[in-house]
Protein backbone atom coordinates (compact mmCIF):
# COMPACT_ATOMS: atom_id res chain seq x y z
CA UNK A 1 0.00 0.00 0.00
CA UNK A 2 2.71 2.36 1.27
CA UNK A 3 4.17 1.51 -2.43
CA UNK A 4 1.10 2.63 -4.52
CA UNK A 5 1.42 6.08 -2.59
CA UNK A 6 4.69 5.93 -3.75
CA UNK A 7 3.54 5.83 -7.50
CA UNK A 8 2.58 9.22 -8.02
CA UNK A 9 4.83 10.80 -5.79
CA UNK A 10 7.40 9.64 -8.18
CA UNK A 11 5.45 10.16 -11.30
CA UNK A 12 5.46 13.90 -10.25
CA UNK A 13 8.91 14.46 -9.69
CA UNK A 14 9.88 12.92 -12.52
CA UNK A 15 7.70 15.15 -14.41
CA UNK A 16 9.08 18.36 -12.63
CA UNK A 17 12.36 17.26 -13.38
CA UNK A 18 11.68 16.73 -17.24
CA UNK A 19 10.54 20.11 -17.20
CA UNK A 20 13.08 21.37 -15.05
CA UNK A 21 15.59 20.11 -17.92
CA UNK A 22 13.42 21.35 -20.69
CA UNK A 23 13.55 24.55 -19.58
CA UNK A 24 16.68 24.57 -18.63
CA UNK A 25 17.27 23.79 -22.39
CA UNK A 26 15.27 27.00 -23.60
CA UNK A 27 17.71 29.13 -20.96
CA UNK A 28 20.79 27.43 -22.13
CA UNK A 29 19.53 28.09 -26.11
CA UNK A 30 18.83 31.84 -25.10
CA UNK A 31 21.77 32.46 -23.07
CA UNK A 32 24.73 30.84 -24.66
CA UNK A 33 23.76 30.05 -28.64
CA UNK A 34 21.74 33.27 -29.24
CA UNK A 35 24.38 35.80 -28.55
CA UNK A 36 26.23 33.65 -31.00
CA UNK A 37 24.54 34.96 -33.69
CA UNK A 38 25.94 38.61 -33.53
CA UNK A 39 24.63 41.11 -35.86
CA UNK A 40 22.65 38.31 -37.18
CA UNK A 41 18.79 38.92 -36.20
CA UNK A 42 17.38 35.21 -34.64
CA UNK A 43 14.30 34.18 -36.93
CA UNK A 44 12.51 33.17 -33.67
CA UNK A 45 12.79 29.22 -34.21
CA UNK A 46 13.65 26.89 -31.55
CA UNK A 47 15.18 23.55 -32.21
CA UNK A 48 16.93 22.31 -28.87
CA UNK A 49 16.98 18.47 -27.46
CA UNK A 50 19.01 16.41 -25.21
CA UNK A 51 21.64 14.57 -27.01
CA UNK A 52 23.48 11.62 -25.65
CA UNK A 53 27.21 11.32 -26.48
CA UNK A 54 27.28 9.42 -29.75
CA UNK A 55 23.47 10.61 -30.79
CA UNK A 56 22.52 12.75 -34.20
CA UNK A 57 19.59 14.74 -35.08
CA UNK A 58 18.69 16.25 -38.49
CA UNK A 59 17.44 19.42 -39.37
CA UNK A 60 15.84 20.26 -43.22
CA UNK A 61 15.43 23.91 -43.67
CA UNK A 62 14.71 25.92 -46.79
CA UNK A 63 17.53 28.78 -47.05
CA UNK A 64 16.76 31.70 -49.11
CA UNK A 65 18.63 33.50 -52.15
CA UNK A 66 18.15 36.96 -50.74
CA UNK A 67 19.38 36.45 -46.71
CA UNK A 68 22.97 36.08 -45.02
CA UNK A 69 22.89 33.13 -42.85
CA UNK A 70 24.49 31.95 -39.81
CA UNK A 71 23.93 29.32 -38.06
CA UNK A 72 24.56 28.75 -34.34
CA UNK A 73 25.26 25.26 -33.07
CA UNK A 74 25.84 24.97 -29.01
CA UNK A 75 25.99 22.29 -26.72
CA UNK A 76 26.46 22.21 -23.27
CA UNK A 77 30.30 22.42 -21.52
CA UNK A 78 29.95 18.79 -20.00
CA UNK A 79 29.89 17.51 -23.93
CA UNK A 80 32.54 16.31 -25.88
CA UNK A 81 32.68 18.60 -29.29
CA UNK A 82 29.46 18.83 -31.56
CA UNK A 83 29.83 18.22 -35.16
CA UNK A 84 27.82 19.56 -37.60
CA UNK A 85 27.51 18.88 -41.09
CA UNK A 86 25.74 20.79 -44.06
CA UNK A 87 24.22 18.64 -47.15
CA UNK A 88 22.32 19.37 -50.41
CA UNK A 89 19.35 17.23 -51.09
CA UNK A 90 22.00 14.75 -53.12
CA UNK A 91 23.68 13.84 -49.73
CA UNK A 92 26.71 16.05 -51.03
CA UNK A 93 28.79 17.59 -47.69
CA UNK A 94 28.82 21.20 -48.01
CA UNK A 95 30.23 21.97 -44.86
CA UNK A 96 31.60 20.36 -42.08
CA UNK A 97 32.81 22.00 -39.06
CA UNK A 98 35.22 19.59 -38.24
CA UNK A 99 37.35 21.04 -40.71
CA UNK A 100 37.50 24.61 -39.05
CA UNK A 101 38.28 22.73 -35.13
CA UNK A 102 34.35 22.09 -34.44
CA UNK A 103 33.86 25.99 -35.04
CA UNK A 104 30.26 26.70 -33.28
CA UNK A 105 29.02 29.04 -36.13
CA UNK A 106 29.04 28.80 -39.97
CA UNK A 107 27.93 32.07 -41.98
CA UNK A 108 26.75 30.96 -45.61
CA UNK A 109 24.74 33.05 -48.53
CA UNK A 110 23.08 30.84 -51.84
CA UNK A 111 23.42 32.03 -55.16
CA UNK A 112 20.19 30.36 -55.36
CA UNK A 113 17.42 29.51 -52.63
CA UNK A 114 18.15 25.43 -51.48
CA UNK A 115 16.80 23.02 -49.25
CA UNK A 116 19.46 21.97 -46.93
CA UNK A 117 19.85 19.37 -44.40
CA UNK A 118 21.71 19.64 -41.39
CA UNK A 119 23.16 16.64 -39.41
CA UNK A 120 24.41 17.61 -35.79
CA UNK A 121 26.51 14.64 -33.66
CA UNK A 122 27.71 14.68 -30.60
CA UNK A 123 31.09 13.11 -30.33
CA UNK A 124 32.28 10.54 -27.55
CA UNK A 125 34.21 11.33 -24.86
CA UNK A 126 35.56 7.41 -25.60
CA UNK A 127 35.43 6.16 -21.96
CA UNK A 128 34.47 2.87 -21.87
CA UNK A 129 32.65 1.52 -18.63
CA UNK A 130 31.39 5.33 -17.37
CA UNK A 131 27.75 6.96 -18.13
CA UNK A 132 27.80 8.60 -21.41
CA UNK A 133 27.42 12.40 -20.90
CA UNK A 134 24.13 13.98 -21.91
CA UNK A 135 22.92 18.04 -22.48
CA UNK A 136 21.30 20.15 -24.31
CA UNK A 137 22.32 20.90 -27.61
CA UNK A 138 20.68 23.50 -29.72
CA UNK A 139 20.26 24.87 -33.59
CA UNK A 140 19.99 28.64 -33.62
CA UNK A 141 19.50 30.53 -37.32
CA UNK A 142 19.87 34.22 -37.84
CA UNK A 143 19.90 36.19 -40.90
CA UNK A 144 20.13 39.02 -42.67
CA UNK A 145 18.95 41.34 -46.00
CA UNK A 146 21.91 40.34 -48.05
CA UNK A 147 23.15 43.63 -49.31
CA UNK B 1 11.99 -8.35 0.53
CA UNK B 2 12.36 -10.20 -2.82
CA UNK B 3 8.75 -9.47 -3.56
CA UNK B 4 9.37 -5.53 -2.18
CA UNK B 5 12.54 -5.16 -4.67
CA UNK B 6 11.04 -6.79 -7.53
CA UNK B 7 7.94 -4.27 -6.79
CA UNK B 8 10.47 -1.46 -6.59
CA UNK B 9 12.41 -2.71 -9.25
CA UNK B 10 8.75 -2.59 -11.54
CA UNK B 11 7.99 0.99 -10.90
CA UNK B 12 11.67 2.31 -11.03
CA UNK B 13 11.60 0.75 -15.09
CA UNK B 14 7.48 2.43 -15.61
CA UNK B 15 9.00 5.89 -14.06
CA UNK B 16 12.18 5.86 -16.52
CA UNK B 17 10.02 4.50 -19.65
CA UNK B 18 7.57 7.62 -18.29
CA UNK B 19 10.97 9.84 -18.25
CA UNK B 20 11.93 8.71 -21.81
CA UNK B 21 8.43 9.25 -23.35
CA UNK B 22 8.23 12.65 -22.22
CA UNK B 23 11.62 13.02 -23.45
CA UNK B 24 11.03 12.10 -26.68
CA UNK B 25 8.15 14.17 -26.80
CA UNK B 26 10.30 17.23 -26.82
CA UNK B 27 10.96 19.59 -29.40
CA UNK B 28 8.45 19.01 -31.86
CA UNK B 29 11.28 16.71 -33.41
CA UNK B 30 10.51 13.05 -34.81
CA UNK B 31 11.54 9.76 -32.84
CA UNK B 32 13.40 7.41 -34.81
CA UNK B 33 14.68 3.90 -33.90
CA UNK B 34 18.38 4.37 -35.49
CA UNK B 35 20.87 4.03 -32.75
CA UNK B 36 24.70 5.02 -33.38
CA UNK B 37 25.87 4.97 -29.86
CA UNK B 38 28.93 2.70 -29.95
CA UNK B 39 30.45 3.84 -26.50
CA UNK B 40 30.48 1.04 -24.08
CA UNK B 41 27.57 1.15 -21.51
CA UNK B 42 27.75 0.16 -17.99
CA UNK B 43 24.78 -2.57 -17.51
CA UNK B 44 23.13 -0.91 -14.60
CA UNK B 45 22.69 2.18 -17.13
CA UNK B 46 21.95 0.06 -20.60
CA UNK B 47 17.71 0.78 -20.29
CA UNK B 48 17.97 4.09 -19.54
CA UNK B 49 20.72 4.80 -22.30
CA UNK B 50 19.03 2.55 -24.54
CA UNK B 51 15.80 4.97 -24.08
CA UNK B 52 17.32 8.27 -24.40
CA UNK B 53 18.88 7.06 -27.66
CA UNK B 54 15.11 6.37 -28.81
CA UNK B 55 14.72 10.38 -28.77
CA UNK B 56 17.10 10.78 -31.72
CA UNK B 57 15.53 14.09 -33.41
CA UNK B 58 14.51 15.25 -36.75
CA UNK B 59 13.76 18.86 -36.83
CA UNK B 60 11.52 20.41 -39.78
CA UNK B 61 12.41 23.71 -39.48
CA UNK B 62 9.50 26.36 -41.97
CA UNK B 63 10.57 29.89 -42.28
CA UNK B 64 9.50 31.41 -39.20
CA UNK B 65 7.27 34.74 -39.42
CA UNK B 66 10.20 36.55 -39.16
CA UNK B 67 11.96 35.40 -41.49
CA UNK B 68 8.32 35.32 -43.95
CA UNK B 69 7.80 38.91 -43.55
CA UNK B 70 12.00 39.51 -44.46
CA UNK B 71 11.05 37.76 -47.68
CA UNK B 72 8.60 39.50 -49.08
CA UNK B 73 9.87 43.06 -47.77
CA UNK B 74 13.65 42.03 -49.59
CA UNK B 75 11.40 41.47 -53.17
CA UNK B 76 10.66 44.74 -52.63
CA UNK B 77 6.83 44.58 -51.96
CA UNK B 78 4.99 47.38 -50.91
CA UNK B 79 3.21 47.30 -47.38
CA UNK B 80 -1.11 46.71 -47.46
CA UNK B 81 -2.79 46.88 -44.06
CA UNK B 82 -5.57 45.28 -46.36
CA UNK B 83 -4.35 42.14 -46.44
CA UNK B 84 -3.88 41.38 -42.77
CA UNK B 85 -6.11 39.48 -40.29
CA UNK B 86 -7.92 42.37 -38.96
CA UNK B 87 -7.55 41.97 -35.34
CA UNK B 88 -11.65 42.60 -34.95
CA UNK B 89 -11.40 38.90 -35.43
CA UNK B 90 -9.13 37.89 -32.30
CA UNK B 91 -12.33 37.29 -29.99
CA UNK B 92 -13.61 34.53 -32.57
CA UNK B 93 -10.87 32.41 -32.21
CA UNK B 94 -11.81 29.67 -29.23
CA UNK B 95 -10.47 26.73 -30.37
CA UNK B 96 -6.75 25.17 -29.68
CA UNK B 97 -6.47 24.87 -33.35
CA UNK B 98 -8.46 28.54 -34.63
CA UNK B 99 -5.53 29.78 -31.94
CA UNK B 100 -2.65 28.09 -33.00
CA UNK B 101 -3.13 29.19 -36.69
CA UNK B 102 -3.88 32.81 -35.64
CA UNK B 103 -1.04 32.54 -32.96
CA UNK B 104 1.48 32.41 -36.45
CA UNK B 105 -0.91 34.64 -38.45
CA UNK B 106 -1.18 37.75 -36.45
CA UNK B 107 2.89 36.89 -35.67
CA UNK B 108 3.65 37.13 -39.44
CA UNK B 109 1.67 40.21 -39.54
CA UNK B 110 3.25 41.61 -36.77
CA UNK B 111 6.63 41.21 -38.46
CA UNK B 112 5.18 42.28 -41.66
CA UNK B 113 4.18 45.86 -39.69
CA UNK B 114 7.30 46.27 -38.19
CA UNK B 115 9.74 45.97 -41.10
CA UNK B 116 7.59 48.52 -42.78
CA UNK B 117 7.35 50.61 -39.46
CA UNK B 118 3.57 50.84 -38.96
CA UNK B 119 4.09 51.91 -35.27
CA UNK B 120 0.29 51.24 -34.34
CA UNK B 121 0.07 48.24 -36.18
CA UNK B 122 3.06 47.20 -34.07
CA UNK B 123 1.59 47.30 -30.75
CA UNK B 124 -2.16 46.00 -31.73
CA UNK B 125 -0.80 42.84 -33.53
CA UNK B 126 1.57 42.08 -30.70
CA UNK B 127 -1.29 42.29 -28.45
CA UNK B 128 -3.17 39.86 -30.55
CA UNK B 129 -0.27 37.50 -30.98
CA UNK B 130 -0.81 37.79 -27.04
CA UNK B 131 -4.26 36.76 -26.78
CA UNK B 132 -3.54 33.97 -28.65
CA UNK B 133 -0.39 33.00 -27.01
CA UNK B 134 -2.56 33.61 -23.45
CA UNK B 135 -5.82 31.52 -24.82
CA UNK B 136 -3.14 28.71 -25.64
CA UNK B 137 -2.15 28.89 -21.96
CA UNK B 138 1.94 29.57 -22.83
CA UNK B 139 3.29 30.92 -19.67
CA UNK B 140 5.25 33.97 -20.20
CA UNK B 141 5.16 33.69 -23.94
CA UNK B 142 4.02 37.81 -24.48
CA UNK B 143 5.01 39.74 -20.92
CA UNK B 144 3.25 43.28 -20.61
CA UNK B 145 7.20 44.28 -20.40
CA UNK B 146 7.72 42.85 -23.64
CA UNK B 147 4.66 45.52 -24.66
CA UNK B 148 6.49 48.32 -22.92
CA UNK B 149 9.51 47.92 -24.32
CA UNK B 150 8.41 47.43 -27.70
CA UNK B 151 6.33 51.18 -26.96
CA UNK B 152 8.97 53.00 -25.60
CA UNK B 153 11.31 51.83 -28.87
CA UNK B 154 8.70 52.12 -31.24
CA UNK B 155 10.87 54.01 -34.11
CA UNK B 156 13.47 51.52 -33.02
CA UNK B 157 13.66 48.41 -35.83
CA UNK B 158 16.26 46.77 -34.34
CA UNK B 159 15.05 46.32 -30.91
CA UNK B 160 11.46 45.81 -32.54
CA UNK B 161 12.63 43.09 -34.34
CA UNK B 162 14.53 41.45 -31.53
CA UNK B 163 11.32 41.29 -29.24
CA UNK B 164 9.47 39.82 -32.25
CA UNK B 165 11.80 37.11 -32.14
CA UNK B 166 12.16 36.48 -28.54
CA UNK B 167 8.32 36.52 -28.30
CA UNK B 168 8.00 34.04 -30.71
CA UNK B 169 10.68 32.00 -29.19
CA UNK B 170 9.12 32.00 -25.48
CA UNK B 171 5.92 30.84 -27.87
CA UNK B 172 7.02 27.66 -29.79
CA UNK B 173 9.45 26.75 -27.08
CA UNK B 174 6.88 26.36 -24.42
CA UNK B 175 4.72 24.57 -27.10
CA UNK B 176 7.53 21.93 -27.81
CA UNK B 177 9.18 21.68 -24.24
CA UNK B 178 5.31 21.00 -22.57
CA UNK B 179 5.00 18.31 -25.13
CA UNK B 180 2.40 20.34 -27.95
CA UNK B 181 4.40 19.11 -30.62
CA UNK B 182 0.83 19.60 -32.82
CA UNK B 183 0.31 23.17 -31.64
CA UNK B 184 3.29 24.17 -32.33
CA UNK B 185 3.49 22.79 -35.84
CA UNK B 186 -0.02 24.36 -36.29
CA UNK B 187 1.81 27.82 -35.54
CA UNK B 188 4.23 27.74 -37.62
CA UNK B 189 1.88 26.27 -40.19
CA UNK B 190 -0.45 29.63 -39.62
CA UNK B 191 2.36 31.78 -40.28
CA UNK B 192 3.68 30.48 -43.36
CA UNK B 193 0.49 30.56 -44.61
CA UNK B 194 -0.19 34.07 -43.88
CA UNK B 195 3.83 34.95 -45.79
CA UNK B 196 2.81 32.54 -48.43
CA UNK B 197 -0.58 34.88 -48.65
CA UNK B 198 0.48 37.93 -48.31
CA UNK B 199 2.95 37.75 -51.21
CA UNK B 200 0.72 36.02 -53.75
CA UNK B 201 -1.65 39.12 -53.08
CA UNK B 202 0.91 41.39 -53.76
CA UNK B 203 2.47 40.15 -56.87
CA UNK B 204 0.77 42.01 -59.37
CA UNK B 205 0.30 40.10 -62.90
CA UNK B 206 1.21 42.57 -65.27
CA UNK B 207 4.73 43.12 -63.79
CA UNK B 208 4.87 38.74 -63.89
CA UNK B 209 8.27 38.08 -66.11
CA UNK B 210 11.22 38.81 -63.58
CA UNK B 211 9.28 39.66 -60.56
CA UNK B 212 11.33 38.97 -57.78
CA UNK B 213 8.06 37.84 -55.49
CA UNK B 214 7.40 35.36 -57.91
CA UNK B 215 10.72 34.22 -57.45
CA UNK B 216 10.12 33.88 -53.60
CA UNK B 217 6.25 32.25 -54.06
CA UNK B 218 8.57 29.41 -56.19
CA UNK B 219 10.78 28.75 -53.42
CA UNK B 220 8.33 27.68 -50.94
CA UNK B 221 7.61 24.61 -52.94
CA UNK B 222 11.73 23.57 -51.26
CA UNK B 223 9.85 23.94 -48.25
CA UNK B 224 6.29 22.08 -49.12
CA UNK B 225 7.56 18.57 -47.74
CA UNK B 226 9.07 19.98 -44.65
CA UNK B 227 5.49 21.47 -43.97
CA UNK B 228 3.91 17.95 -44.71
CA UNK B 229 6.71 16.05 -43.01
CA UNK B 230 5.99 18.62 -39.54
CA UNK B 231 2.55 17.39 -39.89
CA UNK B 232 3.27 14.01 -40.33
CA UNK B 233 4.77 13.77 -36.87
CA UNK B 234 1.23 14.78 -34.80
CA UNK B 235 -0.49 12.88 -37.53
CA UNK B 236 -3.76 10.99 -36.03
CA UNK B 237 -4.70 14.63 -34.25
CA UNK B 238 -8.18 15.42 -35.86
CA UNK B 239 -6.62 19.37 -36.56
CA UNK B 240 -3.59 18.31 -37.96
CA UNK B 241 -5.52 15.79 -40.30
CA UNK B 242 -7.37 18.49 -41.25
CA UNK B 243 -4.53 20.66 -42.29
CA UNK B 244 -2.53 17.64 -44.40
CA UNK B 245 -5.30 17.17 -45.91
CA UNK B 246 -5.27 20.95 -47.13
CA UNK B 247 -1.39 21.53 -47.76
CA UNK B 248 -1.42 18.41 -49.89
CA UNK B 249 -3.85 20.40 -52.02
CA UNK B 250 -1.98 23.05 -51.65
CA UNK B 251 1.09 20.68 -52.78
CA UNK B 252 -1.12 19.16 -55.97
CA UNK B 253 -0.39 23.25 -57.04
CA UNK B 254 3.14 23.11 -56.21
CA UNK B 255 4.00 20.20 -57.80
CA UNK B 256 3.19 22.11 -61.04
CA UNK B 257 6.49 24.16 -60.77
CA UNK B 258 9.24 22.94 -62.04
CA UNK B 259 12.09 23.76 -60.43
CA UNK B 260 16.05 22.62 -61.75
CA UNK B 261 19.50 23.29 -59.82
CA UNK B 262 22.48 22.56 -60.63
CA UNK B 263 25.42 21.13 -58.28
CA UNK B 264 26.01 23.09 -55.32
CA UNK B 265 29.65 24.88 -55.10
CA UNK B 266 30.15 26.12 -51.84
CA UNK B 267 33.30 28.69 -52.09
CA UNK B 268 34.74 30.86 -49.43
CA UNK B 269 34.07 34.78 -50.40
CA UNK B 270 37.19 36.23 -48.24
CA UNK B 271 35.71 39.92 -49.18
CA UNK B 272 32.42 39.05 -47.07
CA UNK B 273 34.23 36.18 -44.82
CA UNK B 274 31.68 33.63 -45.54
CA UNK B 275 30.71 30.40 -47.62
CA UNK B 276 28.81 31.21 -50.80
CA UNK B 277 26.88 28.04 -52.18
CA UNK B 278 26.59 28.26 -56.16
CA UNK B 279 24.31 26.97 -58.20
CA UNK B 280 22.47 27.53 -60.73
CA UNK B 281 18.49 27.45 -61.12
CA UNK B 282 16.08 27.34 -63.60
CA UNK B 283 11.86 27.57 -62.33
CA UNK B 284 8.65 27.67 -64.31
CA UNK B 285 5.56 28.53 -63.28
CA UNK B 286 2.96 29.96 -65.88
CA UNK B 287 0.70 32.95 -65.24
CA UNK B 288 -2.45 30.25 -64.73
CA UNK B 289 -0.28 28.22 -62.63
CA UNK B 290 0.17 31.44 -60.12
CA UNK B 291 -3.49 32.28 -60.85
CA UNK B 292 -4.24 28.61 -59.42
CA UNK B 293 -1.84 28.53 -56.31
CA UNK B 294 -2.87 32.37 -55.40
CA UNK B 295 -6.82 31.03 -55.24
CA UNK B 296 -5.58 27.96 -53.51
CA UNK B 297 -3.62 29.64 -50.82
CA UNK B 298 -6.47 32.25 -50.36
CA UNK B 299 -9.05 29.43 -50.00
CA UNK B 300 -7.02 27.92 -47.19
CA UNK B 301 -6.31 30.70 -45.12
CA UNK B 302 -9.69 32.41 -45.26
CA UNK B 303 -10.47 28.79 -43.66
CA UNK B 304 -7.95 29.41 -41.15
CA UNK B 305 -8.98 33.17 -39.98
CA UNK B 306 -13.18 32.71 -40.49
CA UNK B 307 -12.64 29.93 -37.80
Amino acid sequence: MRILRIIPILALLVVATTFNINAQCKAFAKKVCIPELGAYTHDGNYHAAILVEGEEAELYKTFYSDMDYRVSICGEDKLPDVEFRVLDANKNVLYSNKDANFAKTWDFKLQSSQQLKLIVKVNSFNKPGETPASGCVAIMFGFKIKK
Amino acid sequence: MNKKYGICSKILVVVLMFTSLLMGCKSGGTKTTKEEVKVSIPKENATVVEDIQQAEKIFNALPSPLESAMLIKSAGARFDESLLNPIGNVNSYVTNKSMALNLGIYTCDLSFASLYEQTQLIIDYMNAAKKMADGLGILKAIEQSQIDKLEENINNSEVIMEIVSETFMNSNSYLSDNGQPAIAAMVLVGGWFEGLYISTQLVDLKEFNGNKLVGRIIDQKLSIDILLNLLESSKGNPAVDDLIFQVKKLKVVFDKISITTSKIRPEFDKVSNMTVLKSEVKTDMTPEVFRELSVTVSEIRKTFVNN
